[in-house]
């Protein structure tokens, strides 16, 4: 027993109460739903088999995926350009960008959902004027599709990608840039090999949290794909309330996590997760 | 890069900076012979980096003009200059070995690979990093990075390398090794190097020739030597070594610490000035000791210690002496 206690060290103690908390409230149901999706309605990998039977899963496993893709590309993309140019212009206009972003980021995702509905609507403020100048004569179909899911997941995904980026921006030496202009290099070289390289854990950290948080999108592909397009969370959700297969349900669930999990251990083959999680590069 | 390089003069002709309402650097007119060590030196807000910057190309001449060997340089961008830089903080690119740094200008003009290794060794060889070719500069001490940038700034042959206070994060003994090496490498390659520091030591040690500024503008151009035995003003006396300042006449003098003569006890029939021993401190090779004249001015005195032995003391009675040469006659203001 006296060995036992001279080897922990007394911080242990201090974050005793919350690792209860922590085990008992989050692990404990996420290990619930694992045993769930093993066992319900019967014991085995019934669930699981599924997968490869239903067509009908599988295609909403494809949609998700590739709607969170696209979505992680260009919020990545236009993020990265954004993050460039709050840290490239001068403090006041950085800082009227960056209360523009988090204002967007504080709104709830319930109304700028439906903000994109009035204003991209059949009826919404954009057909309207096009059709009133004489542009179009039928309204165009941004919204109730998939174009219309991805329209309002890349918008709310914008300020998660932009945060990281700017951390990683802004933690460059400008003199690094200097220096390699000085040594001759172009714009595109200077950028390709000096600049992107250095931003590099910024966009890896970027996509992953875009990528996670698009993967459980529920409010927005209900909203805007008119029952058009079915991702996985919506589906848990009909499987849990309505049919009340609780064992698709939890299978799924296993599934995301299983595939945040391996994304997590692939990317950890190519650079420790730390520096991506703002560690130290050594 | 072994060739001795037959460009590298610079022409800077009434060349001005102006930030808004302010102006960093105002009128300035210098000639850079070629393969000179030329040092800017003054204190912080004197101009001499907003003029590095200037030649490297980072910032626009807001008036007058540079040129290169009597072709005007002024419209060039900096990454067309081909001038090598030694960045404070030396700005290495922590992503790339030691190696890497070094050929990324070589890498850039999209030479051979053969071209690139050889020249990278022979600057390893220069810088003496052989053994940490393969390491990332994260990895090295803060002198060993310093002689990367040097390295990384001279692999293409450039014929002007301009150096940005390249030794301020160094420790001081370092300091003065690195010195010695900067010094050696400029007479192995021949290169213009033009050198801001801050640091009044460094600034004697290894130029050849020295331009103090002040608020901008040139004070004072000239060799080591001449700045020091033949101050212009009271800055550049008291900037460049220390300095007392002798009224006479309507004149100021000054005068150095090191060339006056104590002699203890009064009524030396040569004596320029007399008082009394505030203080003495010791610095080893020398002391400093501090004379309260009857005119109420305190002078200071190096004394050898070696060659005068420790017959000052506190309180005594003293006669000083110095040769007419030694006071420096000083335009006002």
């Amino acid at each position: 027993m006296q060995t036992f206690n001279r080897s922990i060290h007394p911080g242990w103690l201090i974050i005793a109460p919350l690792l209860v908390l922590v085990v008992t409230l989050y692990l404990g149901p996420i290990m619930n739903i694992l045993w769930l999706s093993f066992t319900d309605p019967e014991p085995g990998l019934g669930n699981y088999a599924k997968l490869g039977e239903s067509d009908a899963l599988l295609r909403i496993v494809w949609t998700t995926v590739r709607i969170c893709i696209v979505t992680t590309l260009f919020s990545v993309g236009l993020g990265y350009s954004i993050a460039y140019a709050m840290v490239h212009c001068d403090q006041r206009q950085k800082n009227y960008m960056l209360t523009l972003l988090l204002v967007s980021f504080w709104i709830s995702i319930l109304v700028r959902t439906f903000s994109w509905l009035m204003l991209l609507g059949r009826k919404g403020l954009v057909n309207g004027t096009l059709e009133n100048i004489g542009l179009i004569a039928e309204p165009i179909a941004f919204m109730r599709n998939e174009l219309g899911v991805l329209i309002g997941m890349i918008h709310y995904m914008i300020p998660y990608a932009v945060l990281p980026l700017l951390v990683s921006m802004q933690s460059i030496d400008t003199r690094i840039m200097d220096a390699s202009r000085n040594l001759g290099a172009s714009g595109s070289q200077s950028f390709l090999r000096i600049y992107l390289p250095l931003t590099l854990p910024g966009l890896v950290a970027s996509t992953l949290l875009v990528f996670i948080l698009s993967l459980g999108f529920y409010v927005t592909p209900a909203v805007l794909g008119g029952g058009k397009v079915l991702m996985v969370a919506e589906y848990i959700s009909v499987q849990l309330l309505v049919t009340l297969k609780w064992g698709t349900a939890a299978m799924l669930a296993a599934l995301m996590l299983f595939g945040v999990l391996a994304m997590l251990w692939l990317m950890s083959k190519f650079m420790k997760l730390s520096t991506v999680f703002g560690g130290t590069t050594r | 890069m072994a060739e001795p390089l037959e460009i590298g003069s610079l022409q800077i002709r009434n060349v001005s900076k102006i930030f808004g309402t302010f102006k960093a650097v105002s009128d300035v007119s210098l000639n850079v012979q070629k393969g000179e060590f030329l040092t800017l030196l003054g204190p912080s807000g004197s101009g001499k980096t907003t003029l590095l910057m200037m030649l490297a190309g980072f910032l626009d001449v807001s008036e007058g003009d540079i040129a290169l060997d009597g072709a005007s340089i002024a419209g060039v961008p900096a990454e067309k200059r081909n001038f090598g830089m030694v960045f404070q903080g030396y700005a290495l690119f922590p992503h790339m070995n030691v190696r890497d740094n070094i050929g990324y200008a070589l890498s850039v003009r999209n030479r051979a690979v053969a071209e690139i290794e050889a020249c990278v060794d022979e600057m390893l060889d220069l810088v003496q990093l052989q053994q940490f070719a393969d390491r990332k500069p994260g990895q090295l001490s803060g002198g060993q990075q310093q002689r990367v940038a040097l390295a990384r700034a001279l692999c293409f042959a450039p014929p002007v390398l301009l150096l940005d206070e390249p030794l301020g994060a160094l420790d001081k003994k370092l300091r003065v090794e690195v010195q010695e090496q900067l010094k050696v490498i400029h007479r192995r390659i021949g290169t213009t190097f033009i050198y801001v520091t801050h640091d009044q030591e460094e600034a004697l040690s290894m130029s050849d020739r020295i331009v103090i500024m002040r608020d901008g503008a040139i004070e004072q151009v000239g060799t080591p030597k001449e700045l020091y035995e033949r101050p212009k003003n009271k800055f550049t006396a008291s900037f460049l070594g220390k300095s007392n300042f002798i009224h006479h006449n309507d004149k100021v003098y000054a005068l150095r610490p090191e060339k006056i003569d104590l002699i203890v006890g009064v009524d030396h029939q040569d004596a320029r000035m007399n008082g009394t021993v505030s203080s003495i401190t010791y610095f080893g090779s020398m002391q400093r000791v501090i004379v309260d004249t009857k005119e109420g001015q305190k002078i200071e005195i190096d004394i050898d210690v070696w060659r005068n032995a420790n017959e000052v003391k506190l309180g005594d009675a003293v006669d000083l002496l110095w040769a007419d040469e030694a006071a420096v006659e000083l335009q006002m203001g």
